[in-house]
């Protein structure tokens, strides 16, 4: 019992450290948990762990991969390896299991399991995918390791993209739709092998080793500029539920601010039914001042996400604002606020808006301090006394002129104005980026991941 | 009393009233049993979270209190309230002969008490489930009002005393995510999320809901319900959704759900016009 009570604590230290606020409470009612459950189906314990430490759905992800670590799903290579083993190693030396032959074998089951979609094939190719194609001999015992990377360049499953649309194809696949899944299932299964290499890391080096680094931040939590495609498709999903969050929040606190002065004509006469007692207040309903809002947004490649994130939130929450104008730039400025219809479909106003790049771009480098001339001469009026403005960008200018008085100017037209900065403060001054001039002017803001965007957007208005 | 035997005695129970959960509900379902906490069940509109709660009870033979919340949700709605008018009745009926001490004791009773859905569960003395549904539409007070009743089962009337649960209920919250629940509140509960099935599991749920439904008719409209759900699409289709389809389908008599039929009926699955355009465009739809 005391090895179980030991891996419980180390668990929950190390679910603790990926940021899931575990209480002592959870901790006896876990255990508590494991208790009252059998024992024989690893689903089962983590269902139990699942339902008493994790209270919110974005951390579930963070949950398993650390679960799998600390009660991973087998040990070494598992009994379909240990065969494979035997005959192979039969001088006591660890055997070439990497061959063509293995290699064109693999690929084609590997292929049939892609096209089938089968989880629990696809589980065991990529254990044997690691344990085949992706061990590291070391030159003594305990220095070998296991690299996904390795297994993932020998068997490259994304090569195999084009026969898997095809197979969609023939079982009666629209061919976007087949290109959409066979990316997916892909992606599945290299996430698969890379789950699988940290296991037996793990395995071999104790998991708190590899708990630390493994971790990915939760999705609300990843730096806007470090995410990956698949990260960025499940941000824009996460985009509308935030707006609805958002708004329903901002709603309850204009209620509670709602109670304006007292309005004494009709206090008096709800007082009649109370014999002339005024028990019940009157009050005239507050007017909600809205803002204006207008974003201008770099689009350029290194920004471009950020910009799109903010701008979709921004525009998701349009009625909590009187009117929004927003503005792309590269080197140029555009509007884009017409792309913004209401009801529109997220990817098209995203396809839209990517289409709509080349107009902000004349020369195609990114120059702040033109596009900030040109939206102070092209746009000026769009700025006035009940405008926020909002600038989103990085401040990296290619060491061109800043147009400081620029910016001055139509920081001077506006009510507030705020700089969002996707990069951590520690960047900020280094090389060409000009975050400490600009900053002097419009106070800059840092805003790299989801939380802090919806923190921001809240407080503005 | 036991709630369920086990996890697989949760799943079997629940199965028989026609509720089909996957393991992992199951097993929640037995722990809320087995340690006696609230179980707090999130997800998407239309994945079966209310009807969780209404199996159970089906599944235990135990009754179903329902607290509906909503904005404004007061002591007095989820509580207990005084009866002032007949209060006031007594007093006026005992036309001053009575001392004052007499009469406040004697209007402070049981007699005057409105029980509303919370003291209701707690008083019960035969099995109960509670279910609190949509506890994220209340405001935060009334989470602080929940907070005593969920982890000691008891409520404390400043003129009875305090009342404690002489059988604990079987409490499921649920929640749509509208916003984030309190931490004190999320501690003491067992969390749950549910999501979209799985085709198998779904099949089974439509099938079971719809029996008239031919099965070739039945996969097909699973088959487009993933797809539909692969899509990014502002509401994608949950099970009830799904389960309207094949009410609507069997109403059509539909022999076999081609494209020109999906697209006919895509209204029955799909609410909103821009999510409809996209289907329509992506799926290759007439």
């Amino acid at each position: 019992m005391s090895g179980l009570v030991g891996r419980h604590i180390d668990f929950l230290e190390a679910l603790r450290g990926a940021g899931l606020p575990v209480s002592l409470a959870e901790d006896l009612d876990a255990f508590a948990a494991l208790a009252a459950l059998p024992w024989h189906d690893r689903e089962t314990v983590r269902t139990g762990y699942a339902a008493t430490v994790v209270k919110r759905q974005s951390q579930r992800p963070t949950f398993d991969a650390l679960f799998d670590l600390y009660f991973p799903r087998l040990v070494g290579a598992g009994a379909v390896g240990a065969d494979d083993a035997d005959d192979l190693e039969g001088d006591g030396l660890p055997a070439v299991r990497d061959s063509a032959e293995a290699l064109a074998d693999f690929l084609e089951r590997l292929e049939e399991a892609l096209v089938d979609d089968g989880q629990r094939a696809l589980q065991d190719l990529a254990v044997e995918a690691v344990g085949r194609f992706g061990a590291m001999p070391g030159r003594a015992p305990g220095l070998s390791g296991w690299s996904a990377y390795t297994a993932l360049r020998r068997v490259d499953p994304t090569e195999l993209t084009g026969r898997i649309v095809a197979a969609l194809e023939q079982r009666g696949r629209v061919p976007d739709e087949a290109r959409r899944a066979a990316g997916r299932r892909i992606g599945t299964f290299i996430k698969a092998v890379e789950d699988d290499a940290r296991r037996r890391i793990a395995e071999e080096k104790g998991p708190d080793h590899v708990a630390d680094v493994a971790i990915r931040p939760t999705i609300d939590r990843l730096d806007f500029t470090s995410a990956r495609r698949a990260d960025l498709e499940e941000m824009r999903r996460e985009i509308y539920p935030l707006a609805r969050r958002l708004a329903t929040r901002l709603t309850r606190e204009h209620h509670a601010l709602r109670r304006g002065p007292l309005d004494v004509r009709r206090t008096v006469r709800a007082s009649l039914s109370t014999g002339g007692v005024p028990i019940t207040t009157r009050h005239r309903p507050k007017r909600a001042r809205r803002t204006e809002l207008v974003v201008l947004c770099d689009v350029s490649g290194s920004v471009a996400n950020f910009a799109q994130f903010t701008l979709l939130l921004v525009f998701a929450l349009r009625e909590q604002f009187t009117k929004v104008r927003a503005f792309t730039f590269i080197d140029t400025v555009h509007e884009v606020t017409h792309h913004f219809r209401p009801g529109a479909d997220v990817a098209d106003v995203m396809a839209d808006l990517a289409a709509s790049t080349a107009h902000a771009a004349l020369w195609g480098r990114t120059n702040y301090g033109r596009a900030l001339t040109t939206f102070a001469e092209t746009y000026g009026d769009a700025v006035g006394p009940k405008t926020s403005l909002l600038i989103l960008g990085d401040a990296r200018s290619n060491y061109s002129d800043l147009s400081l008085p620029a910016l001055r100017q139509v920081s001077d037209a506006a009510r507030h104005a705020w700089w969002l900065n996707p990069e951590h403060p520690r960047h900020w001054d280094t090389g060409d980026s000009a975050a400490g001039p600009y900053g002097e002017i419009v106070p800059m803001v840092e805003c790299r991941n989801l939380v802090q965007l919806g923190e921001f957007v809240h407080d503005l208005v | 009393m036991t709630w369920f035997s086990s996890p697989t005695g949760a799943s079997e129970s629940l199965r028989d009233t026609g509720y089909l959960a996957d393991d992992a509900t199951a097993t929640t379902a037995y722990l809320a049993g087995a340690l006696e906490k609230p179980l707090l069940v999130e997800g998407p509109a239309g994945v079966g979270k209310t009807e969780l709660a209404k199996a159970v009870a089906r599944a235990t033979g135990a009754d179903l209190v329902r607290l509906q919340c909503y904005e404004g949700l007061d002591e007095a709605r989820a509580l207990y309230e005084w009866n002032y008018k007949k209060q006031l009745l007594r007093i006026q009926a005992s036309g001053g002969d009575q001392a004052w001490s007499e009469t406040h004791d004697d209007i402070f009773t049981d007699e005057f008490l409105l029980t509303r859905p919370l003291l209701t569960a707690i008083r019960r003395e035969t099995p109960t489930v509670l279910l609190i549904d949509e506890v994220d539409k209340t405001d935060v007070e009334v989470e602080g009002l929940l907070l005593e009743v969920l982890s000691d089962f008891q409520v404390t009337i400043p003129e009875l005393g305090t009342v404690v649960a002489l059988r604990r209920p079987y409490v499921v919250l649920t929640s749509n995510a509208s916003r984030e629940l309190s931490e004190a509140l999320k501690r003491r509960c067992l969390y749950l999320h549910l999501d979209y099935p799985d085709a198998e599991r779904e099949r089974e749920i439509v099938t079971g809901q719809v029996p008239e439904l031919d099965r070739r008719i039945a996969e097909q409209l699973i088959d487009t319900i993933g797809r539909l759900r692969d899509l990014d699409l502002k509401k994608a289709p949950s099970i009830a959704e799904s389960v309207d389809w094949a009410r609507t389908l069997v109403a059509l008599q539909v022999g076999s759900l081609d494209d020109e039929t999906i697209s006919r009926t895509l209204g029955a699955v799909l609410k909103h016009a821009s999510d409809h355009d996209r289907a329509i465009r992506e799926l290759g739809l007439p």
